[in-house]
């Protein structure tokens, strides 16, 4: 029984090694990767793609961390469970301040940060940026119980456009104002001055990634009373759906596996 | 004091250009000095010259991602500079590991490591070339550049440049499997990039050459090589070292007391005769 494998047996077998070591390794490591990566509440400097992108494109260099002169930015560590080496900030500790020139964005070897995106008319303009959304939690916003507080509004580089303050009447006292902070979705950066300038212990208002926060109604619901929204209709196609109807009576169905399904 | 340098020279430059390295990242980081910005990943030198990682940039494209202009003009740099100066000269003269691995290879010699495990070693130095083959296949599939998500040169590197956490876990098994498990371990059998590197190397231009004539057959540099099978021609032949798995790092030019061994220019004639 003890006989030599051939050398070709032995070549096979070395390969069918091989192989399943490599796919097993490939697995494990595709399995770590999914993890490493599942973050889902990191912030993105300015003009950074969709996350999905971002993690494909962005080298890990941290120019763009340098080049903050905020050090609003920095790179994930072991630890900090975030897909590790990516840039991100945290709003609270240091917002981002929406630099006019927005030195991070140009010097991004791999256009993980996309200069176009945030654009206007040929010239840097950090106002589109979208790195998230400002959430009020209306329980622990001071100003939603009645005392007065601009500290987001105050804070905020596009006053008066992503955040507004909302004036109602305080019916507990009958005679004081609520001026309540409300931010604008279409406006608002993300850039987290708000945050940083909230004086609760912990922030009553948060930036959040976009994904996280909003929905999509669907292409089907159409504002009727509005123009720029009622031409979707224009290029509309008729659907039509056809649903079969049972040919069989309410009794029959009623009679038919009832019994069995009881029994 | 002449002769300990002599046979530690190209060791000292080798840390020198390193920790010089690092410096330099880091001051950019710290100071905002212009020299050498960014990390090794992808940098500027003086904010115009851009330098990327092309085992980065090959993952990335595996993974199916736009790459920019200036990431292949980096590459390009790259690419350039290590075809001249060796693939691997990467390994000896800039990777932050290697301090690293080396330290730990001379540990294991100081304490009698090697005697313990003998010569033979129980794994193929070819492992870092599935290792990198696996790296594009997951990076493919994970849309990701898979490597770079784990790699422990990389988390070294930045966890110095930029004052971050560093992944000392990951370090500290690359120096423990190195000095107890398997001689050469990380940089000599599984590090993809080294086994990137490698690759380059076969086509690069600086060698190290060697001349017969004067080997007296101590073998002196077949104990210090990190990758001593790419010397098989030792007092065998006069031949320059053809393999990409030569990091160029010269321990064993100045191990030689006998100057049989030195760096050359690869001709291609040379190639020719050896049929490399
Ligand atoms: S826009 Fe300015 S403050 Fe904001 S991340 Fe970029 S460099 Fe930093
Ligand atoms: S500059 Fe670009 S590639 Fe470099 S870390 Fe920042 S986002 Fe990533
Ligand atoms: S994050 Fe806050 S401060 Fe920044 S734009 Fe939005 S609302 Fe204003
Ligand atoms: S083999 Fe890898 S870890 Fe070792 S020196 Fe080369 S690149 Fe660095």
């Amino acid at each position: 029984m003890s006989k030599a494998l051939s050398d070709r047996r032995k070549f096979i077998l070395n390969m069918a090694r091989g192989v399943g070591l490599a796919t097993m390794s490939g697995f494990i490591w595709s399995a770590f990767i999914d993890e490493a990566t599942a973050a889902k509440l990191t912030l993105r400097p300015p003009g950074a793609l969709k996350e999905e992108d971002f993690l494909k494109t962005c080298i890990k260099c941290g120019l763009c961390v340098e080049a903050c002169p905020y050090d609003t930015l920095s790179l994930a560590a072991p630890g900090d469970n975030k897909a590790i080496g990516t840039p991100f900030f945290i709003p609270r500790d240091i917002p981002c301040y929406m630099c006019t020139d927005i030195p991070c964005v140009p010097v991004c070897p791999t256009g993980a940060l996309d200069e176009s995106s945030v654009t206007t008319n040929e010239k840097l303009d950090i106002n589109v940026a979208d790195m998230g959304l400002a959430i009020v939690d209306e329980k622990s916003c001071v100003a939603f119980w009645g005392i007065q507080c601009d500290a987001c509004y105050r804070a905020c580089p596009l006053l008066d456009v992503a955040i507004t303050i909302e004036y109602s009447k305080n019916e507990r006292t009958g005679k004081h104002a609520f001026l309540k902070p409300v931010v604008h979705a279409d406006a608002c950066t993300g850039c987290g001055m708000c945050e940083h300038a909230c004086i609760t212990e912990d922030a009553a208002i948060k930036i959040l990634p976009r994904d996280l926060v909003q929905g999509k109604a669907g292409s089907h619901y159409i504002k009727g009373w509005d123009k720029e929204d009622e031409k979707r209709l224009e290029n509309a196609k008729e659907i039509k759906t056809v649903t079969e109807i049972s040919k069989k009576t309410a009794v029959d169905s009623l009679n038919s596996n009832l019994l069995e399904d009881l029994y | 004091m002449k002769k300990l340098w002599n046979s530690y020279r190209y060791l000292f430059f080798r840390r020198f250009t390193q920790i010089s390295l690092l410096i330099l990242y880091f001051g950019a980081n710290a100071w905002g000095w212009k020299m050498l910005q960014g990390n090794l990943s992808s940098s500027t030198i003086l904010g115009v010259i851009p330098m990327s990682d092309p085992y980065a940039a090959l993952q990335m494209l595996a993974a199916g991602a736009t790459l920019a202009t200036d990431l292949l003009l980096g590459v390009l740099v790259v690419t350039l500079l290590y075809f001249v100066v060796g693939g691997r000269a990467f390994c000896s003269w800039v990777c932050p590991i290697n301090m690293v691995t080396d330290f730990a290879s001379f540990v294991r010699e100081l304490i009698g490591m090697n005697k313990l495990t003998g010569v033979k070693q129980p794994a193929s130095r070819k492992l870092r070339y599935w290792v990198l083959g696996l790296s594009l296949i997951v990076s493919a599939i994970m849309g990701l550049a898979a490597f770079e998500f784990i790699s422990p040169i990389s988390m070294l590197h930045r966890g110095i440049v930029f004052g971050i956490g560093f992944g000392w876990a990951g370090v500290l098994i690359i120096f423990l499997f190195d000095l107890f498990v398997l001689k050469n371990g990380w940089c000599g059998h599984i590090c993809p990039l080294g086994g990137f590197y490698s690759i380059l190397g076969k086509f690069s231009l600086i060698r190290v050459k060697h001349n017969e004539e004067n080997c007296t057959l101590c073998m002196k540099c077949k104990v210090v090589c990190p990758e001593n099978q790419v010397l098989h021609m030792i007092g065998k032949k006069s031949l320059p070292v053809l393999s990409g798995e030569c990091t160029n790092c010269a321990r064993c030019i100045e191990v030689c007391d006998d100057d049989a061994l030195s760096f050359s220019l690869r001709s291609m004639a040379q190639n020719k005769k050896t049929g490399e």
